[in-house]
């Protein structure tokens, strides 16, 4: 989505509060102030000649806790303000659910989010949750998700997951005219979908997870309508070419594994899915090494080295994943700024592109945090 | 038996014992003696099932500038064989950490497992406890420093008596048995009252004397265990210091297994 050999620096000042109020409620939650610096001119015609795209978000947090903490109310609220981009000026209900813990099980009924998953580069097995495409291109930002979360626990097996998920969130892009479209026009509001209850469509996903050992390990199973949109060309009213988001019902099983031992970690996420044309399977598998302790110092270094494979056919949709390596450097500096740094790059192993980044953070005041992100 | 019969018989026992420990006071080393020494502080020690309490810690460097940090530490005793307690630390200041959750469990003779949950993205990530030496959240504590102090991790030594304060203290060295450790030996100092510790001198991997922890505040609870609600590490080479202010401790607050579950990491918030 980036031009060649643009460069993006994102700089994030974010404020932090929280406090508890009478009873069991309590706030948190941060504001942030967040210029995008663009250092190229844009690569499409029809993008704004911005260098400086500002924005700053709202994110409250508001939880109530009764019964001794069995029960409990979350409200997470989320709001950007984006100057350089109708598109990135959104709302989002991040979380709004109720949660009750007993012995044994849990249930979380509401707007969610989960993670799932152990590999840094890409996060295959965590499908849950629809990709805020809008907030940044490393996909990690996420919308809240209907629904029905329950868990069970026992000694010995782990924890075992069901989810009923009723509704769908369609994926989040950039305007055409912003910054990191590509140029290109997405026509979100002409998404298609494979299945007739479109977004009311009731989705399913079964997770086990336990500790084995040095061993983490999760197994899952999805079905139902994919968060990966096929992006496909037509022809809108004004005769202009724009990209539909098509989202097509697939089956996925995954696996998510971690072996643990020393300064060591090694990690593998898996998945296999039956998806528009076909059934493929992906993977990425790595390790993550750290010096504790580096040079005498008081920091810590650590390498990571990914694999990145995608089998997927050209009907699927895109990724850029499809044999690639990432490796990275994560510097801490166990300072009581808690300074930390992390360098990567993916290569394309076809020999293709690169894609190199920079992410720095660090508290610069009491409940002040300073964080840079740079791409390549 | 009578009641004389049973003092007579109450009163050669009592003799018996204490000829035989006096007996094995003199003839046991000082690497019995000090095993000894960490053992009964141990025992002392047992029984308290688990324990949650929110502490204060301030950081400062020799200029004397400041950080606090406040934070919610959660222990779960274990008694099984080669097991050590359970931990779970959730930070609360400063605010961009909030709901930072660290647990850990505590092996003896196998290495630690650790996990780090971050809630921005509600992630629990199983990291490496090869970070013993690794500063504690930027403190002058290290991972060690903090993790449970289980008698089986050390070789120990009684070097001498002597008084501490108002108080008299065996004074015993110890020689980390496990791997990772950033120090190659200890010196602590117990009273010989109730075997609390009130001091250790931290030696580094070159013999430097590179840290001192003094320990005070003790406070009694359940008529039975002793806990310091003010711990200060200070580094004799950086002069920088972290001090640990705890409020008082809620013991026996129904805490499982479950509670210090991975899996039960992403309800914490």
């Amino acid at each position: 989505m980036l031009g060649p050999r643009d460069v993006l620096l994102t700089v994030a000042l974010a404020h932090a509060a929280s406090a508890a109020m009478a009873g069991e409620m309590d706030w948190s939650g941060y504001v942030s102030a967040e210029p995008r610096i663009f250092f190229q001119s844009p690569a499409f015609a029809n993008q704004d000649d911005d260098h400086v795209s500002p924005s700053a978000v709202a994110a409250p947090e508001l939880r109530y806790e009764w019964r001794d903490g069995r029960n409990r109310l979350t409200l997470v609220p989320f709001y950007r303000f984006d100057a350089g981009d109708d598109e990135r000026t959104h709302g989002d209900l991040r979380e709004a659910n109720w949660l009750r813990v007993e012995d044994s099980w849990a249930l979380r009924v509401g707007l969610g989010k989960v993670f799932w998953g152990v590999t840094e580069s890409r996060h295959l097995v965590d499908i849950v949750n629809q990709t805020d495409l809008v907030e940044d291109i490393d996909e990690e930002d996420k919308l809240g998700q209907p629904m029905i979360h329950f868990e069970r626990w026992t000694t010995g097996h782990g924890t075992f997951e069901a989810f009923v998920l009723p509704g769908f969130r369609e994926r989040t892009f950039p305007d055409e005219d912003a910054r990191l479209s590509g140029g290109v026009d997405i026509d979100e509001d002409g998404a298609e979908y494979e299945s007739g209850a479109k977004d009311r469509r009731v989705d399913f996903a079964l997770r086990w997870q336990d500790v084995i050992g040095a061993w983490d390990i999760g197994v899952s199973g999805f079905y139902g309508t994919s968060r990966e949109p096929r992006l496909v060309p037509a022809l809108n009213a004004q005769n202009t070419v724009v990209l539909t988001p098509h989202y097509d019902v697939i089956a996925q099983a995954g696996l998510d594994l971690q072996y643990t031992r020393g300064a060591w970690l090694w990690k593998l996420e898996s998945i296999g899915r039956r998806g528009y044309r076909g059934s493929f399977g992906a993977l990425v598998a790595g390790f993550e090494y750290t010096r504790f302790g580096v040079l005498d110092t008081q920091s810590d270094l650590g390498l990571l080295l990914e694999y990145l494979y995608d089998g997927r056919g050209s009907a699927e949709p895109e990724t850029i994943f499809d044999n690639d390596v990432f490796v990275g450097s994560r510097l801490t500096l166990n300072d009581p700024e808690d300074t930390a740094l992390l360098l990567g790059a993916v290569v394309d192993a076809d020999g293709e592109s690169v894609i190199a980044f920079v992410e720095a953070e660090r508290r610069v005041a009491e409940s002040w945090k300073l964080e840079l992100e740079a791409r390549l | 038996m009578s009641t004389r019969c049973t003092s007579i018989v109450l009163a050669t026992c009592a003799l018996v014992v204490t000829a035989t420990i006096a007996d094995a006071a003199d003839t046991a080393s000082p690497e019995q003696k000090g095993r000894g020494i960490a053992e009964e502080a141990d025992r002392r020690d047992e029984g308290f099932g688990d324990s949650v309490v929110a502490l204060t810690m301030t950081l400062s460097n020799a200029e004397g500038r400041t950080r606090t940090r406040r934070l919610t530490w959660r222990t779960l005793e274990r008694r099984e064989e080669n097991e050590g307690d359970k931990s779970l630390v959730v930070f609360h200041e400063p605010r961009d950490i909030e709901g930072t959750a660290f647990l850990t469990f505590t092996h003896i003779g196998s290495a630690d497992d650790q996990w780090l949950y971050l809630p921005s993205l509600k992630r629990v990530k199983r990291i490496s406890s090869a970070n013993k030496s690794s500063a504690f959240v930027g403190s002058e504590f290290s991972y060690e420093d903090l993790l449970s102090d289980e008698v089986e991790k050390f070789d120990y030594r009684w070097l001498r008596d002597e008084p501490c304060g108002e108080l008299l203290c065996f004074v015993l060295e110890r020689r980390p048995r496990y791997e990772d450790s950033g120090y190659a030996r200890q010196v602590l100092w117990v009273d010989q009252g109730e075997y609390r510790t009130m001091r250790i001198d931290f030696f580094d991997l070159e013999e430097r004397h590179l840290k001192t922890l003094t320990f005070e505040d003790y406070r009694r609870y359940r008529e039975r265990y002793w806990r310091a609600h003010r711990m200060q590490m200070d580094n004799r080479l950086t002069e920088k210091r972290t001090l640990l202010e705890f409020d008082p401790f809620e013991f026996g607050s129904g805490l499982t297994e479950r509670d210090f579950d991975p899996g039960a990491l992403t309800r914490l918030r």
